[in-house]
């Protein structure tokens, strides 16, 4: 069963990927990332 | 491979960090390659850079789970968890050791002329801790009136976030500039401390701290690409254990050679005199955890 561990794993993790897309987790990701995170740069 | 590695760090460098116009375009890049998460540590608030940071995407996201919860959305981080265990189940640790630009800078920084002293073997385990009480419990438990939490790492750990965004963008606007208080004060220490350390200690920051170093390391041994011991070719040189950036102890059985606190940079790989060191790809082999244990007896 260990053997194909990579196997399973890849799988689960193109899954959870696809399930991310589909949930519309992109746009947030890419409205987060264009935006100054002032908690990140220490201001608030 | 050590050539070839050091063209990865400097190439994926220059990919994370690949807009130079904001000093007269907008301050940070907004275009379509921020959707994608860069697989090492890179702030995406950095002026120049040109893909989001995984752990500040994957933060926010829990951080605003409950208000997207209440809008009829589940945001639970399934893309950025997909985009990391997706990498982490092919290669394992390995972008920490090739691609990562924060791993580049320590590495830099150990170049130092300066004492070095050995790394705190317990302190091995910081990497979880800060992974689950910083990335995951304190944005996703402590919320305001209104449900939304703090992305904690970022904000009281992330040196890279001071360094790359901070430093550049309050130098560049002097609005930000003034705004700057007591946080970036403290944040400013924490970097200079941490980049201190990193020239006394081999990658403090990846053994003691790295949250995303410690997503990649649960993938080292059930990844597609392993490293494998062979014991019966080792002559005890210690070759490997002097040039590993991590202290990993395989020779001896003290560690896995794919535990989590591995890189996978390879130069023990590389200047293994006996190849007792071999790559591997493919499904897990069972007799490789034997080996393992039979040296530990």
């Amino acid at each position: 069963m260990k053997r194909y561990f990579p196997l399973f794993t890849t799988i689960a993790f193109i899954t959870l990927l696809a399930l991310g897309i589909w949930s519309g987790e992109v746009p947030v990701v890419w409205h987060k990332a264009v935006t100054v995170c002032l908690s990140c740069i220490g201001i608030g | 491979m050590e050539r070839l590695r050091r063209k990865s760090q400097y190439i994926f460098t220059l990919l994370a960090n690949a807009y130079w116009l904001f000093p007269w375009k907008s301050p940070i890049y907004q275009g379509p390659l921020k959707k994608i998460c860069f697989p090492g540590l890179n702030c995406h608030s950095c002026p120049a850079a040109s893909m989001s940071c995984p752990l500040g995407a994957f933060q926010n996201l829990l951080a605003t789970l409950r208000p997207s919860i209440q809008m009829g959305q589940l945001h639970i981080g399934a893309y950025v968890l997909g985009s990391l265990g997706l990498i982490g189940s092919v290669a394992g640790r390995m972008p920490c050791g090739w691609i990562c630009p924060f791993g580049l800078l320590q590495k830099w920084l150990f170049l130092l002329p300066v004492p070095k002293f050995s790394f705190w073997r317990p302190l091995r385990r910081g990497p979880y801790l800060f992974l689950i009480v910083f990335v995951v419990l304190l944005p996703l438990l402590v919320v305001d009136s209104l449900g939304y939490g703090s992305v904690w790492f970022c904000k009281y750990v992330c040196p890279a976030g001071t360094l790359e965004a901070g430093i550049p963008l309050l130098s560049l606007d002097q609005g930000l500039r003034s705004a700057a208080g007591w946080l970036f004060a403290y944040k400013f220490i924490v970097l200079i401390l941490l980049l201190t350390w990193c020239s006394f200690t081999s990658r403090p920051f990846c053994r003691a701290i790295c949250p995303l170093g410690a997503i990649y390391g649960l993938f080292n041994r059930v990844s597609w690409l392993r490293l494998r011991f062979h014991p019966d070719r080792c002559v005890q040189c210690k070759a490997c254990l002097t040039i590993c950036p991590t202290d990993v102890s395989f020779y001896n059985g003290l560690d896995d050679l794919n535990s989590a606190a591995c890189i996978r940079c390879l130069r023990c790989f590389s200047i293994c005199p006996s190849n007792a060191v071999s790559l591997e790809f493919g499904p897990v082999r069972e007799d490789i955890s034997k080996a393992v244990n039979t040296l530990e007896v």
